[in-house]
C-alpha cells in the first residue's frame, strides 16, 4: 500500500467512525459542539499518531505474550501528557471533555491501529496511518458536533477558550434540545452513517472495513 | 396447466385495503377534530390541516417515484393523530417538523408502513417533548370553561392531571367528560373520543383487547392506590391513546393473549409514570415502551398448533 492509500484510507475506506464503527463512546459524548469534537479529534489524533510511532518503533522489542500491557503504558503516557496540558491551556475545553479525555486510553480505535498496523509496519507507514486515521476521525466527529450544534442550540462554532461565542444560525426558541441529548447523537450519527454506506457502495467500494 | 396457480397462503382475501382501514380511522377521528375545534377555537382547524397537510407531503417527498404511498392514508392518519396529541397553542411551524420525524424517523428510514416498531405519531410527540419542552407544555383552557381555581384570572394553566399531581385539585367528571379542559388538541372530549372508538368497533377495525385491558389496568391500580379511578380514566391521553394509538396494527402484537399482556404492560407503566413519574402523563411512553416489547409478547404467546395451551 502506497502512503498516500493508507494515509486515506483512514478517511474514507476505513474510516473509524463511520465504517469501522470504533471509538462510539467519545464520538456519542463530546458531539454536542464542533469545538467538543474537533477538540476531541485532535487529542485522539495526536495520541494516535504517538503511539503508533512508539509501537512501531518498540514492536520487534515488546514480548507477543504481554503486547497489550506494553501498548496500554504506552497510550496512558501519551494520553496524560495530552490532559495535562489541554487542562493548563484549554481549560473550558477540558471542562466540557472531562472525563472523556482520560478515557482516550481505551479508545478502541487507538488500540486496534496499534494491534493491527503499527505492530506490523515500519516507522513512516504507522505515523501515517495514524494521522490518517486520527484525521478521520477528527473529521467525524467534527461534522457530528456542526449539526448537532447548529440543530440542538441554533450557533455555529462556540468556543469558549477563545471567547468566541459562536455565529447565531438559527434563534434559539427554533433549537430542538433532542440534538444536543444523547437520543440527537444517536439520530445523526445512524443517519450519516447509512448516507456515507450508501455513496460508497454506490462507487462501488462495498468492501466493508477489512480491519 | 395455465389454470392452476401456486401461491403461499392466505388464499382467500376480503377485499379489505390499509386505503379502508386508514379512512374508517380518519372518519373515527372526526369528532375528536371537532370537538377540537368547538372548544379552542379556529387554530385547532388551522393546526390539524397543517398537521395532516405536512405529514402527506413528507411521506409524498421522502417515498421513491415508483412506489408512492400517500394513498394508502397512513401519513394523513399519523399527522392527525399527531396533531391530536399536541398543546393548542403550540407554534405552528413546530407541527411540520413533528409530522417529518414521526414519518421519517418513525415509519420510512424503518422501510415504511409495516415495519415501523413504534407508534409514528408518538415517537414524532416524544421527539417534539424533548426538544421543546417549554411550548409543549403550555396550556390553555378553553374560551368559557368555568376555571378550576378560584378569583384565577389568567387563561393559561395547566391540564387537569398536573392539578390533580401537583396542587392536589381535582377537576369534575362532567367537564372532564365533555372536554372543556385544558390540553392537547383531541384528548380533552371523552365523549368525542368514545364515539369515534364506536365507529371502529362497529366497523370491526379494532380489537377491543387491547384498549379494555389497558383502561381496566389504570382503573384497578388507581383504585388500589385510593385515587379517583374515573378520574384518571377521563383525564389526560388515555382514552386517545387506549383506542387510537394503542390499536394499531403494525406496532402491537397479533397474538390476541399477546395483546392482553400489552394493554396490562401498557396500564401498569401509565399508572407509574402518572403516580411517580417526572411528568404527569404516561400515555405517550408507556405505549411506545410496549411498543418496543411487541416483537417479544408475540414470540411469547404465539399459539402452537394442536395444543390448547398456547404457550410455547
Amino acid at each position: 500500500m502506497s502512503l498516500l492509500k493508507v494515509f486515506k484510507n483512514g478517511l474514507t475506506r476505513e474510516n473509524p467512525t463511520f465504517r469501522l464503527v470504533l471509538g462510539m463512546c467519545p464520538t456519542l459524548a463530546v458531539t454536542t459542539s464542533l469545538m467538543g469534537g474537533l477538540g476531541m479529534g485532535i487529542a485522539t489524533t495526536l495520541v494516535l499518531a504517538g503511539s503508533n510511532l512508539i509501537i512501531s518503533l518498540l514492536r520487534n522489542v515488546i514480548p507477543d505474550k504481554i503486547r497489550i500491557p506494553c501498548y496500554i503504558v504506552v497510550i496512558a503516557t501519551l494520553v496524560t501528557i495530552i490532559d495535562n496540558l489541554m487542562q493548563a491551556f484549554l481549560p473550558a475545553l477540558a471542562e466540557v471533555l472531562g472525563i472523556f479525555i482520560p478515557l482516550i486510553v481505551v479508545n478502541c480505535i487507538i488500540l486496534a491501529r496499534a494491534e493491527t498496523f503499527a505492530s506490523k509496519n515500519g516507522l513512516v507507514p504507522s505515523l501515517v496511518d495514524g494521522f490518517g486515521m486520527g484525521l478521520g476521525f477528527t473529521v467525524s466527529l467534527s461534522v457530528l458536533g456542526t449539526i448537532r450544534e447548529i440543530l440542538g442550540t441554533g450557533t455555529f462554532a462556540q468556543a469558549a477558550d477563545f471567547g468566541f461565542a459562536g455565529v447565531q444560525l438559527m434563534p434559539e426558541q427554533a433549537a430542538g434540545l433532542i440534538m444536543i441529548l444523547p437520543p440527537g447523537a444517536f439520530i445523526t450519527l445512524g443517519l450519516l452513517m447509512g448516507f456515507l454506506n450508501q455513496y460508497l457502495e454506490g462507487k462501488g467500494g462495498n468492501s466493508g472495513g477489512a480491519a | 396447466m395455465d389454470k392452476l396457480k401456486v401461491t403461499p397462503p392466505p388464499h382467500l382475501h376480503s377485499g379489505d385495503q390499509i386505503r379502508f382501514v386508514m379512512r374508517d380511522v380518519l372518519v373515527a377521528l372526526i369528532p375528536a377534530c371537532l370537538a377540537a375545534i368547538y372548544f379552542f377555537g379556529w387554530r385547532a382547524l388551522l393546526m390539524l390541516a397543517v398537521g395532516t397537510g405536512s405529514a402527506v407531503f413528507w411521506e409524498w417527498l421522502l417515498v421513491s417515484k415508483e412506489k408512492k404511498t400517500i394513498g394508502d392514508l397512513s401519513a394523513a392518519v399519523t399527522g392527525m393523530l399527531l396533531t391530536l396529541v399536541l398543546p393548542p397553542s403550540l407554534p405552528l411551524w413546530l407541527i411540520p417538523i413533528g409530522t417529518l420525524i414521526a414519518i421519517g424517523l418513525g415509519k420510512l428510514i424503518f422501510g415504511g408502513l409495516g415495519y415501523n416498531p413504534f407508534n409514528p405519531a408518538l415517537i414524532g410527540r416524544a421527539a417534539l417533548m424533548a426538544s421543546w419542552p417549554a411550548a409543549m407544555t403550555s396550556w390553555f383552557w378553553p374560551k368559557g370553561a368555568s376555571l378550576p381555581l378560584e378569583n384565577f384570572n389568567a387563561l393559561t394553566t395547566a391540564t387537569p392531571l398536573v392539578l390533580a399531581k401537583y396542587r392536589g385539585f381535582q377537576v369534575g367528571y362532567s367537564q372532564l367528560f365533555w372536554g372543556n379542559v385544558a390540553g392537547s388538541l383531541g384528548e380533552t372530549s371523552a365523549f368525542a373520543i368514545l364515539l369515534g372508538a364506536a365507529y371502529l368497533i362497529i366497523k370491526r377495525r379494532i380489537d377491543l383487547r387491547i384498549p379494555l385491558s389497558y383502561l381496566a389496568t389504570v382503573f384497578i391500580l388507581m383504585a388500589i392506590w385510593g385515587r379517583d379511578p374515573v378520574f384518571h380514566l377521563l383525564a389526560g391521553g388515555l382514552l386517545l391513546g387506549a383506542f387510537f394509538m394503542a390499536t394499531d396494527y403494525v406496532t402491537t402484537p397479533v397474538t390476541p393473549r399477546g395483546r392482553i399482556v400489552f394493554g396490562i404492560g401498557c396500564g401498569i407503566l401509565t399508572v407509574l409514570i402518572r403516580l411517580f413519574g417526572g411528568y404527569p402523563e404516561g400515555v405517550n411512553y408507556s405505549i411506545l415502551l410496549m411498543n418496543a416489547l411487541s416483537p417479544l409478547l408475540e414470540r411469547w404467546t404465539m399459539p402452537v398448533p394442536g395444543r390448547r395451551s398456547s404457550r410455547a
